[in-house]
């Protein structure tokens, strides 16, 4: 294939990916509006538009045309002001994010965690992540979507998922109150309990850790004699803003001993968008992609968040969710970071250099996820 | 340009994170800097007891030499820095350029560190009281008769240094002769004196795997304190109060350093003008010994008004001038933000801004992306009004009235204190104040040093504990 063919093919791939995520959207913005499948929070607020979103919302773009999203909308009750009519009768979830003090932001779920990590999973090499395999789940337990979705990552690939018990809101508190003593024995009883599961004949290979406890881990083990891939793990995935390029060739380097990690961007709010592949080739660098259509990342002017900057330029993340379960139109998220052009993988926009967002950065908490 | 490697236990690591070091009144990029993950550190600190064996291999004695002859090269040679080398000029041009401190005080500071680098052998002697230094390697040994034992606490001593004065590495200069590893990590302006030591100290013979440099942001301070078990942290009052307390952390903060004329000597406080000046502005006000309070029972006014007139002569020159005597503010908006919180402690009743009077304009002079703070000299009626008891890094004195029976109970936590009173009541209270750490009796400034003795907290004492030991032959 000649580079003008790769090149057209790449178009091709491009516009189908933004051909399906307009028919997405107008299909979700559809169901959100509808008042006989949209849920309470949207059908009172599609009153104060001025517009009827099912009619002036034809493609992606349009999604401009509404009021930016507010996480402060999600804190407090009653939840079900969030539950879509069209979801009647299904269990409820609700997952939780923030909350070290004051109200935590809810969101709801019925199906949504499991369609997104089951979409991740495609994303997830065999060979690496060997479907049966056990999986352990080192970060954060209690009402938290990723503890759920990991399991079920790893249910949907044939496995048995082991947990710990792992509570981040009074991670942040130690961390705020300068208890360091206090905050390295929380970490060594986390890493404990990890230790004892891993050790305990459950042939565990695979997992996900923070970055933080992921250190903590290879470190422990060392001491034991043994390392990460020693003690038989083949594919970690891990995620946050602390797992920058240099923190990724330091693990591969010094802490993973073989195995292979592939990092993650996402929370409570969106899925989980995989990361193009990474390594010394391209040092280490890390580029996101969202699992559109249901989630869509665009890199924002710091003062417009209309005006998607150009690529390779910095700017504030926008995220916008489109499930049936959950509409989201443009959350500024806290952190900024890099345009990056659609790839083969993801024939979409990407966002690399994810960091807090420099102007929160002062006040964020950067706690073990 | 520059390219300096995070330095891991000697053997220099290119990180894929570069900080720019910049000049700061330009912005024009003076050097470029690794920047650590704070998990290096951690993983690192698992082979420190390496580096204690490697000097405690090498007599102190010989150590003692080495770190002479990387004094001599510190001050005069030229010395390798990453990828590239730096003669004294180039060192003392780009530690001006990168902190704001005027050449010449760069030089002067430079002359201090190499002061206590070739006194090392009396500095020793004084701060471990005359022992022999044989017992530190060994452990134990017997003075007078009895049976003695100094136990290292740490193989390694934890550095979370500042930008603000090269003057502050002479309390980590007396480590390495005491077979003590080095984990340093440099302020964020100032990574030039930590590199341009270290390796100074490997070119004089000290082995490389003895010393780790990490450049970084705040994961890497918290990891060297998490993974060092004894280290020394310099910040404001917010990190001393967080680390109170703590046994393996030493925390060097504001010093509110003063000086304080008794009763008996305050209606000669003319004579003492000269001291008062020098103790508030020599090296730009920036140091924790040099003094934010002058307290007196009466002719505080006079006194205000005389320190004021000295101060308000100052004024900024450009920082190769040889008498530059101001130090710029280099992070932007740095010294605005300063001049609006004195601003603020001056709406209180009985305070009066005596240089402001006299200056004749604002106390902001802008130099390209930083600025300069001017002196300030303020009046304060009583010590309850809070500037009272406020420093900054630059000339900045609070003139307060207090009754000579109220002083030491108001006066609060003071690093120096100049007393100037041949009232033995009054020294004696002074001898016994414990939250005075160094204390002058006499016409001594507070900014004068013999750095034959202890600087908050004797470093001896908080790298080795004394404690009991015996021993005795197993019957054959």
């Amino acid at each position: 294939m000649s580079i003008s063919d790769s090149a057209g093919t790449a178009d091709a791939a491009a516009k189908a990916a933004r051909d399906r995520l307009d028919e997405w959207t107008r299909e979700v913005v559809a169901w959100h509006f509808d008042p006989a499948s949209g849920c309470p929070f949207w059908l009172d607020y599609a009153a104060s538009l001025g517009f009827d979103p099912r009619r002036e919302i034809g493609c992606f773009d349009d999604v401009k045309r509404m009021p930016p999203f507010e996480d402060e909308w999600l804190r407090g009750g009653p939840v079900e002001r969030w539950v879509p009519k069209g979801m009647a009768g299904k269990p409820v979830y609700v997952f939780e994010t923030g909350g070290t003090t004051g109200i935590p932001k809810t969101r709801i779920n019925c199906e949504d965690f499991r369609i997104d990590y089951e979409l991740f999973s495609e994303t997830l090499p065999d060979e690496h992540f060997p479907r049966g395999a056990n999986w352990l789940m080192l970060g954060p337990s209690g009402p938290r979507r990723l503890r759920l979705g990991v399991e079920h990552l790893c249910q949907h690939r044939g496995g048995v998922c082991f947990c710990v018990d792992l509570d981040p809101r009074w991670v942040i508190k130690l961390i705020r109150k300068g208890w360091t003593e206090h905050l390295e024995a929380y970490k060594d009883h986390v890493i404990d309990q990890a230790v004892t599961i891993l050790e305990a004949n459950h042939d565990i290979r695979c997992m996900f850790a923070t970055p933080k406890l992921l250190e903590a881990l290879a470190l422990k083990l060392e001491d034991r004699g043994t390392s990460i891939g020693g003690i038989g793990i083949q594919g970690i995935f891990s995620g946050g803003t602390e797992f920058t390029p240099q923190w990724n060739r330091f693990a591969h380097e010094e802490l993973l001993d073989g195995a292979y990690m592939t990092p993650t961007y996402g929370n409570t709010m969106m899925g989980l968008a995989g990361s193009a592949p990474t390594g010394p080739h391209n040092d280490y660098k890390i580029s996101y992609y969202a699992p559109q259509p249901r989630a869509v990342i665009e890199v924002v002017d710091f003062d417009d968040a209309s005006n998607v900057v150009e690529y390779g330029q910095t700017g504030r993340v926008k995220v916008t969710t489109l499930t049936r379960e959950f509409f989201m139109p443009g959350f500024l998220e806290r952190d900024e970071g890099e345009r990056e052009a659609p790839c083969e993988k993801y024939p979409w926009d990407g966002v690399s250099g994810v960091r807090p967002f420099h102007g929160f950065a002062a006040t964020t908490t950067v706690g073990v996820y | 340009m520059l390219n300096l490697p995070v330095l891991r236990w000697g053997r220099p690591y290119e990180s894929l994170d570069v900080d720019e070091v910049v000049h700061f009144a330009t912005g024009e990029p003076i050097a470029r800097v690794g920047r650590a993950n704070g998990g290096l550190i951690h993983r690192d600190m698992r082979k420190a007891q390496r580096a204690r064996d490697a000097l405690t291999a090498i007599p102190i004695d010989a150590l003692i030499d080495m770190v002479a002859r990387a004094g001599e090269l510190y001050t005069d040679g030229t010395v390798e820095m990453g990828d590239g080398s730096q003669t004294p000029d180039e060192f003392v041009r780009a530690q001006s350029a990168s902190t704001g401190l005027p050449e010449h005080m760069c030089r002067a500071n430079m002359k201090k560190n190499a002061f206590v680098l070739a006194e090392m052998r009396n500095i020793l002697t004084s701060l471990t009281r005359g022992l022999d230094l044989e017992v530190l390697t060994r452990g134990h040994g017997e003075e007078r008769g009895v049976p003695i034992s100094y136990q290292a606490q740490s193989p390694v001593l934890g550095l979370v240094l500042p930008s603000n004065s090269p003057g502050v590495h002479t309390l980590w200069l007396p480590i390495v002769p005491m077979q003590i590893g080095l984990v340093l990590k440099p302020g964020p302006q100032e990574p030039w004196t930590p590199f341009r030591m270290a390796n100074a100290f490997f070119a004089a013979g000290v082995p490389r795997e003895t010393v780790s440099i990490y450049p970084g942001e705040g994961d890497v301070g918290a990891a060297v304190l998490d993974s060092c078990t004894r280290s020394l942290i310099f910040g404001g009052q917010p990190t001393v109060d967080r680390y109170r307390g703590n046994p393996r952390v030493q925390a060097h903060g504001p010093g509110f350093s003063k000086i304080v004329l008794g009763d008996d000597e305050v209606d000669n406080w003319e004579r003492h003008l000269d001291l008062m000046v020098e103790s508030v502005a020599l090296n730009s006000g920036r140091g924790c010994i040099n003094a934010s309070g002058i307290w007196a029972s009466r002719h505080t006014e006079a006194i205000a008004a005389a320190v004021a007139e000295r101060l308000a002569a100052i004024a900024p020159k450009p920082p190769d001038h040889p008498e530059a005597p101001l130090a710029a503010f280099t992070v932007p908006g740095t010294a605005q933000a300063i001049s609006q919180s004195i601003d603020a402690d001056l709406a209180a009743p009985g305070v009066r801004d005596v240089t402001a009077e006299l200056r004749g304009g604002g106390r902001v002079a802008e130099a390209g992306r930083g600025a300069y703070l001017l002196p300030t000299a303020v009046h304060c009626d009583s010590p309850d009004a809070p500037i009272a008891s406020r420093e900054y890094m630059f000339p900045f004195v609070s003139v307060v009235r207090c009754a000579e029976s109220d002083m030491i109970a108001r006066m609060g936590p003071t690093l120096v204190c100049t007393a100037i009173t041949s009232n033995a009541e009054l020294q004696r209270k002074l001898i016994d104040a414990v939250h005075i750490d160094r204390l002058n009796l006499g016409p001594v400034p507070t900014t004068r040093l013999n750095w034959m003795q202890p600087h908050e907290g004797n470093i001896v004492d908080f790298l080795f504990r004394a404690r009991a030991f015996q021993t005795a032959d197993i019957a054959v």
